[in-house]
């Protein structure tokens, strides 16, 4: 039977970044395929190439047996290729027909009723649920992601590639997602899913692709393989799973959450009248699926988030000193500096947040200090020594400290990142989602600082997204859900089903654990 | 076997991002830019005019090098347009767009007009230039101030704003010029008996203040940004407003602030411009330098010392359309078609510095 | 009465003016590019548009007047559609920035059309193009029933397109397959790229043929509004900057056009009505102050839409924005 699809020999560059290298590989057709590799392995790029997004530098790729000249997307629709990105691609003032409409072909009729009709029969055959009237603004993620599919199936595609389609599910979506799936593969399309949870890979697909710091490290039939299997496939080398994690050491109470509520600009209640404790010496995880409070959450202690009445955020200093308990809401975060209170925070948009992406290393240190003392002209003595310092001890790659922090790597970048905060010597670090998109080597160096920064009796909150890692790493769990606090785990005794459920499902207590 | 027919077409060139270039190459790029624009000016004023363009060229350069008195003045209207460009600098690292330098300037030369009509010969001279210098940096920073506050505290678009601003401040400065003249049919220079308020002559030239003032500015302002706090400040809130409230930034201070160092800088330019160069005022006194300043502060990529050669090559082509215009009986608008296909090169030539073209050779099968 | 009917006389055309400069800027911002060039570009086709009736009409023996016209729009369309090609060859080819590219383009327009006016001015002050004849043509009948036939059908057959083209503009924007996919370029062009839609084809055509529209704008002006005077002035400019504005004041809706550019024109005439109206005269000076007031108008309705924040009134999300498709 001839491949739906068979990649030779493409080698795709990025400046000096090799994205991908000589890969070559073959999709069936009627078949689902994982491709599978770590982050940074070049799965996104490749697939970028089947859609017309990238063209590759050097290599062919043939569609049902012809060599096909993939430019644009419009040439991989053309082929019946579509791709659901991670980063959906709709346009939010649109309703979700409008949206279909965009990739509708020259030769049909430009008819909104029409196409409406159509789209709900294709809703019906594989059982989608959504409202081709609604804006997607107003959508949750799982119906963004939902029309991305009808999207794709509206244009005819026969070979669908999902870009990370889970990350964004909850465990219940991801069912349907898969039983979707199922019911197109024995339509007779062929679906590439690109993903990096193992149990996912194995539960749905049929044969796994893997690809190894963008090149390709083989392809396996499903049945038969195993977890162990694929991760030493994916990375290469034996790694050390277990995660250390040292048991607290003289907790006190650092922080108090009292009642935190935080209204979004849209209006929508994403924090409701959240409590909830940190200890010093013990690292705190937050679960949940991702937008259900996270960033609110650690915004507001930082002082970046504005709250509702009667929030409270108290913070305790070292019981030994005589120092009173200082509230932190209401405050920016140079006057929460300025009170003494050391606050690391390691936010989720590094660059767009934690650093200054044209700036070098030397300026990106100085960030949060730049205004010690009263000299008009700013220090950078200090910095440089600290960069200098950064870069030797976490074995930043960089051509130097004066590179602008946007040319190196995700895991570099995160390196300069948490190497600031934890040299500020905190005794609160807030970290949210610190290894997304690190190689499992640069994964372990972070959790190796945290833990490090955890034995010092520094209060550490860490917000993951992997549940694996947060009960290996973390002394409790907090989930959040609904932007309620659903329950606060024992990471050592938790269960993936239990804080799973957790996230999902609201409890009705709805208060402390 | 029809589809099979369809050609297969690699695309022609891809373009790559760059990841850094060396100073060299830049340099490069910039000089062929403003080489290749010369020659299609010299296309250009050839089959308008059919004159040699080599002679053009050499009547263009007299006008700003025939005489050492031809280049002063060039190097007075430099000192105007680079002091714009030099006020503007913060405000544009900051990416703040601060279109309304030219209502700002006339804001400040229309404060130094004021003091100078109703106090002139009244105080002191010593005097009379503190208030000239006083109210027109107060003016010019009020102008600033007031798209600044808005931007900070509501997001207000400050670039259609500073743009409404400039034409607020032309009706103004109609109004008051309309006052001052009173009967008369323009208004002259201003203080003419008393010359109270008009620069004093320093190596026969009155506008030599100016000259100084932008020297040491060139230097002040390029040490402002590049090593004080101030600076520092700036380029994090122009990099990213989440970045600067994260570092503890008051984003909204400094957007006021910038905005009235940069409005009162071009209130100062006002004042010099006034004192220093025309000792009176229109709604012409900025004369589109306001805007012309905005395409070299761009260019210059905020660097005051790029900003200097920029405004250099700009003045020396005005001047030396002026120039060809009365050799030749033509206009001198013809500086703006020059000054404009210069700018478009040299505009265009910033993608040769960010990307990379990567021609694609034909015949896959060698490999 | 006498003076309110004259008000709207004079409103309505000026309106009309700023109202191609600002249908055009629409259909450009739509596409995400945001051109600072409409003055430069309406001086292209004001100029263009009176020098190919002129030209033409002090070539032939017995000109055509509705030839004339015709040849006047087109050759307007055209020059102010290259200008839009200058614009978006660098900045959507090369890159370049918008704003910068857009005032570099003010510049040039002005220089082009000013240079070669002194040429066809042949050292006179000012020249006429007879053309203007034919544009001012009202309607006939219609305009001579009394007043209301005055105010609404008193006017230039280009005052009744500008309405027209508001309402082609409307359906096309939100009624074809063209106009969605043009917005969808403005909101996200990475979106619209991927599914399958040309950006670059997009924002070529909407750019240059925004800019022609806009150029209508200057040949309005010159050849009706101005009695088909051409002189060297700066009044083109102003109008330009003006129509960028009425952008903003339109939220980006065409059919807003049609009454905003309107009221503009009220308040652009308010310093020489409104005294007479009420009555009383004032002195120069205040004139210039009353003249203030379009743009006073034009800040507040900024701040008052900066203030409101609704989404529906945004202007396009990568307005000023280029889309490189291989970004990283």
């Amino acid at each position: 039977m001839q491949n739906a699809i068979e990649l030779r020999h493409i080698t795709k560059t990025f400046g000096r970044v090799v994205a991908n290298h000589d890969v070559s590989l073959d999709v069936r057709r009627g078949e689902i395929l994982s491709v599978l590799g770590e982050n940074g392995s070049g799965k996104t790029t490749l697939m970028n190439m089947i859609a017309g997004i990238y063209y590759p530098d050097s290599g062919e790729i043939y569609v049902n047996g012809q060599l096909a000249e993939i430019r644009s997307p419009k040439d991989a629709y053309a082929l019946g290729i579509g791709m659901v990105h991670q980063h959906f691609k709709l346009i939010d003032v649109f309703t979700a027909c409008e949206n279909i409409a965009l990739v509708l072909d020259k030769r049909e009729k430009y008819d909104l009723k029409a196409i409406r009709k159509k789209a709900q029969a294709i809703c019906e055959k594989y059982a989608f649920d959504i409202d081709l009237d609604q804006k997607v603004y107003e959508m949750s993620v799982s119906q963004k992601q939902t029309l991305e599919i009808i999207k794709m199936l509206y244009r005819g595609a026969e070979i669908l590639i999902l870009d990370e389609p889970t990350a964004v599910l909850t465990p219940q979506e991801t069912e349907k997602l898969f039983a979707v799936m199922r019911n197109m593969r024995a339509d007779g399309k062929s679906i590439l899913i690109i993903t990096h949870k193992l149990h996912e890979v194995l539960s749905i697909s049929d044969r796994v692709a893997i690809l190894r710091k963008g090149e390709y490290a083989g392809t396996v039939e499903t049945q038969g393989a195993t977890e162990a299997m694929l991760t030493e496939l994916m990375v290469g080398k034996k790694v050390e799973l277990n995660i250390e994690r040292p048991e607290p050491i003289n907790p006190h109470l650092r922080l108090s959450v009292h009642n935190l509520s935080v209204t979004n600009a849209e209006g929508v209640r994403v924090l409701d009248q959240l409590s909830f404790e940190v200890f010093s010496g013990e690292i705190l995880g937050i679960a949940g699926i991702s937008g259900n409070g996270q960033k609110e959450l650690l915004e507001a202690i930082a002082g970046l988030q504005a709250t509702e009445p009667h929030s409270s955020v108290v913070y305790y200093p070292d019981d030994d000193r005589d120092s009173t308990a200082e509230q932190l809401i209401g405050k920016n975060p140079k006057a929460i500096r300025d009170m003494g209170v050391h606050l690391s925070f390691v936010p989720e948009d590094r660059l767009g947040m934690g650093l200054v992406g044209s700036m070098d290393m030397v300026d990106n240190m100085m960030l949060k200090s730049y205004g010690a003392g009263h000299s008009p002209i700013a220090d950078r003595k200090a910095p440089r020594h600290l960069a200098e310092e950064i870069r030797e001890e976490l074995a930043v790659v960089t051509p130097s400290i004066h590179t602008p922090v946007s040319r190196l790597s995700g895991g570099n970048v995160q390196k300069v990142l948490v190497g600031r905060e934890i040299a500020a010597s905190p005794s609160v670090l807030m970290t949210a989602y610190a290894v997304r998109g690190l190689d499992i080597n640069t994964s372990y160096t972070i959790y190796h600082l945290l833990n490090e920064q955890k034995k010092r009796g520094v209060a550490i909150i860490y917000v993951g997204e992997d549940l694996d890692v947060l009960i290996d790493l973390c002394d409790r769990i907090l989930v959040l859900c609904g932007g309620r606090n659903n329950g606060i785990v024992d990471g050592r005794k938790t269960t993936k089903e239990e804080v799973g459920l957790l996230m999902t499902r609201l409890q009705n207590k709805g208060g402390v654990a | 076997m029809g589809e099979s027919k369809k050609t297969v077409r690699e695309p022609l060139f891809r373009i790559v991002k760059r990841d850094g270039i060396s100073m060299t190459a830049k340099v490069i790029i910039r000089v062929v830019a403003v080489l290749l624009a010369l020659i299609a000016d010299a296309l250009f004023i050839y089959f308008v005019t059919g004159l040699n363009p080599l002679d053009v060229y050499k009547v263009m350069f007299q006008g700003t090098f025939s005489t050492s008195m031809r280049f002063m003045w060039a190097m007075r209207d430099l000192a105007s347009l680079l002091l714009i460009g030099i006020a503007l600098a913060p405000a544009f690292k900051m990416r703040f767009w601060n279109v309304g330098a030219e209502g700002q300037v006339l804001m400040g030369a229309l404060a130094t007009a004021a003091v100078m009509v109703y106090y002139g010969g009244k105080v002191p001279n010593a005097l009379l230039y503190i208030a000239m210098l006083v109210a027109s940096l107060f003016a010019g920073a009020l102008w600033g101030f007031i798209p600044g506050w808005f931007r900070a505290r509501f997001s207000t678009n400050e670039t259609l704003f500073t743009l409404m601003m400039n034409y607020v401040a032309i009706q103004i400065v109609a109004c008051c010029v309309n006052i001052w003249r009173g009967q008369a049919s323009g208004l002259g220079k201003l203080n003419m008996k008393t010359k109270a308020g008009w620069f004093p002559q320093i190596m026969g030239h009155r506008f030599m203040i100016n000259l100084i003032v932008v020297l040491v500015l060139v230097f002040a302002m390029y040490a402002y940004l590049r090593y004080s706090k101030h600076g520092y400040e700036i380029a994090v809130v122009g990099e990213s407003e989440n970045t600067a409230r994260y570092a503890g930034i008051n984003v909204g201070k400094v957007i006021i602030r910038t905005m009235i160092i940069s409005g009162a800088l071009c209130g100062l330019t006002g004042f010099l411009i006034v004192g220093g160069r025309d000792q009176t005022i229109s709604t012409n006194t900025a004369g589109g330098d306001g805007f012309t300043a905005i395409i070299v502060a761009w260019l210059a990529k905020f660097n005051t010392f790029y900003m200097a050669l920029i405004s250099f090559l700009l003045i020396f082509l005005s001047k030396g359309a002026a120039e060809i215009a009365s050799a030749y009986n033509l206009n001198d608008f013809a500086s703006d078609i020059i000054a404009g296909m210069i700018l478009f090169f040299i505009l265009g030539s910033e993608f040769f510095i960010n990307y990379r073209i990567h021609r694609k050779h034909s015949s896959k099968e060698v490999r | 009465m006498d003076t309110l009917i004259a008000w709207i006389l004079r409103a309505i055309p000026f309106g009309t003016i700023i109202m191609y400069g600002a249908m055009g800027e629409i259909i450009t911002e739509k596409s995400g590019n945001l051109n600072l060039g409409v003055p430069g570009i309406m001086y292209l086709g004001g100029f263009a548009g009176f020098a190919s009736a002129y030209l033409y009409e002090n070539s032939v023996a017995n000109p055509n007047m509705v030839f004339c016209a015709a040849l006047a729009i087109v050759c307007a369309f055209l020059a102010a559609m290259a200008g839009g090609l200058i614009y978006s060859f660098l900045t959507i080819s090369l890159r370049a920035n918008q704003n910068v590219t857009g005032l570099a383009l003010t510049t040039f327009g002005m220089g082009v059309a000013n240079f070669f006016g002194v040429y066809i001015l042949n050292g006179s002050t000012a020249s006429q193009s007879l053309v203007y004849k034919t544009f001012q043509t009202k309607i006939p009948v219609l305009s001579g029933l009394g007043v209301p036939g005055q105010i609404l059908f008193g006017y230039g057959f280009m005052v009744y397109a500008a309405i027209v083209l508001a309402i082609v503009l409307h359906v096309f924007l939100n009624r074809t397959r063209t106009g969605l996919n043009l917005r969808a370029i403005g909101e996200n062009p990475a979106t619209a790229d991927a599914d399958g839609i040309s950006v670059t084809r997009y924002k070529y055509l909407a750019t240059c043929l925004g800019a022609g529209i806009s150029g209508l704008g200057g040949l309005y002006y010159v050849l009706d509004y101005n009695q088909g005077i051409w002189a060297t002035t700066g009044q083109i400019e102003a109008l330009g900057w003006l129509a960028v504005a009425l952008v903003i004041f339109t939220t980006w809706k065409p059919l807003n056009a049609i009454w905003g550019s309107y009221l503009f024109g009220t308040l652009y005439w308010l310093y020489q009505f409104l005294p007479t109206l009420m009555g009383f005269s004032v002195p120069g000076y205040v004139t210039d102050l009353i003249q203030m007031v379009p743009y006073v108008v034009t800040i507040i309705v900024l701040v008052v839409t900066s203030l409101r924040k609704k989404r529906e009134n945004q202007p396009p999300a990568s307005l000023g924005l280029a889309y490189f498709r291989e970004e990283r």
